[in-house]
């Protein structure tokens, strides 16, 4: 029973990793631009809601309300000013920036926050459960943010495959400088993707900051649990993300009831499996250098 | 006072000179045809014309404006639509997307997805398929599509009849006078010069960069020299 | 008019005084110890580390065409492979660092066949999600200490001064060793090689280059540069800690150095250390302050001095301090 209690905390979990992922993957896909700070964007916003709940003395989810536009606006703005420079043929320009800025935000939240773990509550439904049958119990809480990135994602894959913005940033991701012969400004559409990517991470750091704990360091897993998500999962398609996002979880929570303190490390394990022989992930798409 | 004007426009690549002196008009609801031979700059001249191209000297005007240092896509909202060579669709769009994508030109006008429908029943027959997935000729066809959603003041297209059957390029060509009846000027860049001098007003010769002959009513004799760079002796 | 052929260079006016200087900056280096006291002798030795990381992580990202922030993995393979090779197999322990090196390099070849399956910034984290794995794997290996560290104990019976003494002349050997083999390699053909490869990899496959061997070569070449640095970190400190030696923080460091020193020539990555140092000796107390300081410099010149100091002091590598360039003389 151990085993399927895992199994069904793991799919939740993985909904969570999928909500990283999604972010990370989107950039990718429109700019070709990993963004290495991703993780830690997603703490800021953890940061930003647990500010939002001290002050207003309003519940998490409210404070996301704030938090949520607060992050698009800055992804867009950090696209426009910063990124947009670093948009070449090299991967090197991005990659050092982005590594800049991941070290600068871990060392200002250091530096200005508390070093400990923090948390941000919703009071008795942290810990509620659903019963099912004598052995099971399934989190509110999971169930509900599993939810919520089934829902997130659904929104993000209607949005690029029905609205006109959603067109034009499959547009400019196929080929920039023929869009702009239609007319399509290639940078606001960066800023705009860079803008969703922003508020998928912070959806994804706020609640996680309610499920676990985090700190000024915790960008750094939260990069690479949404790096393997995408991985696993393969390019393309929202729902591979979202996969793979279930799988990474699934072999973290499995691996803990095995081996409990593993946990990540069975995950990194299952990762570089899938690297090895299933490099593409579930997708048929190749992975593009 | 022409739509579009090009004067003494010279053009590089890096450090590679490829246009040098060109100048050109053209009407509202004229044609105008630049040929020459691979390698003379008729491609060069339609992209320093849409801003893709470094261009370090000489000016382009529209509606007698200087629009030399704006970018490509603030060029496309003032109606400056190029087709590029090969098409180059967005291939994980499909044909109707594609199509769609051509309105964020912003630019009113008779051009919508109906009436390009009516103009190309074939691109319409296809119009949820994957753009990659097609024929060359519906591609090319859903290309001028695109372009047209955009309702262009000036039309350029480049070398649409490449790789396509005559009968084809043919049909494609049928559609421009549909395309100058709202009074549009279409530039376009033709290797096959007969072809070219069927469905233009003007003709405009390159030579490895410069102008060699312009003119209307020109005769066969005078473009092959210029398309060759004879020097014809009288004898 | 007769053709002949042009005559090629490789050494100009300022390699050759630059190679000298090199050569003479080792020799003073090597005679310091017995000038200087010996807190500044364990201060170089964390320069000549930073040096040999520097030099390795430009070969691979500014040559190679390969981010990595996951060179930390192989730091911590030497520094734990010196533990191994000579507390437990017992070899001298300045003999091991070569060995480390080699060890390093061995189990760079498996890595580098999954790394390269990832490229771009997907590599780059990827090669971080190894140096993750091989942490969280040591710390389990009973008799490495597990998570609070191991220390070299074949050293203990050594007087203190002899062995920061002899531990300098070994980091000073391992620097210099890196800076020529990374000299040798990039003026090779295998170095124009990588070039082309990092510039265009297609083009550079079909003119013949095999792109996948040249890659490989220089990864292993850089993870037995970082291994010899472990080795020298556990050396220096006595000390093996898994999170301090498979840190990210190392990857960081060596990302910072290469940037402001400049990426893809030679003397940026050296210039680069020793700014680096400086900065680690006057702040690095201050702890995230300093680390905060270090990004804005670091976004700062990724963004607006991409040439590096040594770009900015060259102009743009008209100045070459080593024999890599080609310089043709004009045909009569």
């Amino acid at each position: 029973m151990n085993i399927v209690d895992a199994l069904l905390q793991g799919i939740l979990l993985g909904g969570q990793y999928a909500l990283f992922a999604a972010g990370l993957s989107l950039m990718f896909g429109v700019m070709r631009l990993v963004n290495l700070a991703h993780g830690d964007i997603g703490v800021v916003a953890a940061y930003g809601a647990l500010a939002v709940v001290n002050v207003f003395v309003v519940s998490p989810v409210f404070a996301l309300v704030v938090v949520l536009p607060a992050a698009a606006l800055v992804g867009y703005v950090v696209q426009r000013l910063l990124l947009q420079r670093t948009l070449a043929p090299s991967p090197l320009p991005s990659l050092l920036v982005t590594f800049g800025l991941s070290i600068i935000i871990q060392n200002v939240l250091l530096m200005t926050m508390s070093a400990d773990q923090q948390r941000l509550s919703l009071g008795p439904l942290d810990t509620a459960a659903i019963r099912i049958g004598d052995a099971l119990r399934i989190g509110v809480f999971p169930l509900g943010v599993f939810l919520l990135a089934a829902i997130v994602l659904l929104a993000l894959s209607l949005f690029t495959s029905r609205t006109q913005y959603g067109r034009l940033i499959r547009a400019v991701s196929d080929d920039p400088s023929t869009a702009e012969l239609s007319g399509v400004d290639p940078r606001r559409i960066y800023a705009v993707a860079t803008a969703i990517a922003f508020a998928l991470v912070a959806i994804a750091g706020v609640a996680s900051g309610i499920q676990t704990s985090f700190s000024p360091t915790s960008g750094s897993l939260f990069l690479i649990f949404a790096f393997e998500a995408v991985i696993i999962g393969g390019l393309g398609s929202v729902w591979g993300t979202l996969a793979g996002g279930i799988i990474l979880g699934v072999a973290q929570t499995v691996g803990a009831a095995f081996a409990p303190a593993q946990q990540v490390l069975v995950g990194h394990l299952v990762f570089l499996l899938f690297l090895a022989f299933l490099p593409n992930g579930l997708s048929r798409k190749k992975v593009r250098a | 006072m022409p739509l579009l004007e090009v004067e003494d426009l010279s053009a590089t690549y890096g450090q590679v000179s490829a246009l040098r002196g060109i100048s050109l008009s053209v009407e509202a609801g004229e044609t105008l045809a630049v040929i020459g031979a691979n390698g003379a700059g008729k491609t060069t001249l339609l992209r320093a014309i849409v801003g893709q191209v470094a261009v370090p000297t000489g000016r382009v005007l529209f509606q007698g404006g200087d629009i030399t240092h704006l970018s490509t896509f603030e060029r496309a909202r003032r109606g400056i639509v190029m087709v590029p060579e090969g098409r180059r669709l967005f291939s994980s769009l499909t044909v109707e997307e594609n199509l769609k994508v051509g309105i964020s030109a912003r630019r009113p006008g008779a051009w919508n997805l109906k009436s390009v429908y009516d103009l190309f029943p074939l691109v319409s027959e296809r119009r949820h398929r994957r753009a990659g997935l097609m024929s060359g000729g519906e591609q090319q066809a859903t290309a001028i599509a695109r372009a047209l959603m955009s309702n262009p003041a000036v039309l350029l297209l480049d070398e649409v009849s490449l790789g396509l059957a005559p009968a084809v390029v043919a049909s494609i060509y049928s559609n421009l006078p549909a395309i100058l009846s709202n009074g549009t000027a279409v530039l376009l860049v033709e290797q096959d010069v007969s072809q070219a001098l069927r469905v233009s007003d003007e003709v405009h010769c390159l030579l490895q960069g410069r102008t060699s002959l312009a003119g209307r009513n020109l005769e066969m004799a005078q473009i092959t020299d210029a398309y060759f760079g004879y020097e014809r002796r009288t004898a | 008019m007769t053709m002949t052929t042009p005559k090629v260079h490789r050494w100009t006016r300022t390699s050759i005084v630059g190679v000298a200087a090199f050569g003479l900056v080792a020799v003073v280096a090597a005679v310091l110890p017995f000038v200087v006291e010996l807190a500044s002798l364990y201060a170089l030795i964390d320069l000549f580390i930073l040096l040999i990381l520097a030099v390795m992580w430009n070969l691979l990202a500014g040559y190679g065409g390969m981010v990595s922030i996951g060179q930390q993995a192989h730091i911590g393979l030497g520094a734990y492979g010196i533990v191994v090779i000579a507390d437990i197999l017992g070899i001298n322990p300045f003999v091991a660092i070569p060995l480390a090196a080699v060890v390093s390099a061995l189990l760079a070849i498996p890595i580098s066949f999954l790394a390269f399956r990832l490229a771009g910034g997907y590599f780059a984290v990827g090669t971080w999600v190894i140096a993750e794995v091989l942490r969280l794997v040591i710390v389990q290996v009973p008799g490495l200490g597990g998570g609070s560290g191991i220390s070299i104990s074949s050293l203990s019976g050594v007087d203190r001064i002899l062995r920061i003494v002899y531990t300098y002349w070994a980091a000073l050997a391992v620097a210099v060793i890196a800076v020529i083999v990374a000299v040798i390699l990039v003026r090779s053909s295998r170095g124009l090689a990588l070039t082309s490869v990092r510039d265009d990899s297609i083009a550079a496959a079909s003119s013949g280059v095999r792109v996948a061997y040249s890659k490989r070569l220089v990864f292993v070449v850089a993870a037995a540069g970082a291994g010899a640095a472990g080795a020298l970190v556990a050396l220096s400190s006595l000390r093996v800690q898994p999170d301090s030696v498979f840190s990210v923080q190392w990857a960081a460091f060596m990302i910072f150095m290469v940037i402001i020193g400049g990426v893809g020539t030679l003397e940026g990555p050296i210039l680069g250390a020793i700014i680096f140092f400086v900065l680690k000796q006057i702040f690095a107390d201050f702890g995230p302050l300093y680390l905060i300081l270090l990004g804005v410099i670091g976004v700062v010149f990724a963004l607006f001095i991409r040439q590096g100091a040594w770009g900015l002091i060259s102009r743009r590598g008209s100045v070459l301090l080593f024999p890599v360039g080609y310089r043709l003389d004009k045909p009569e």
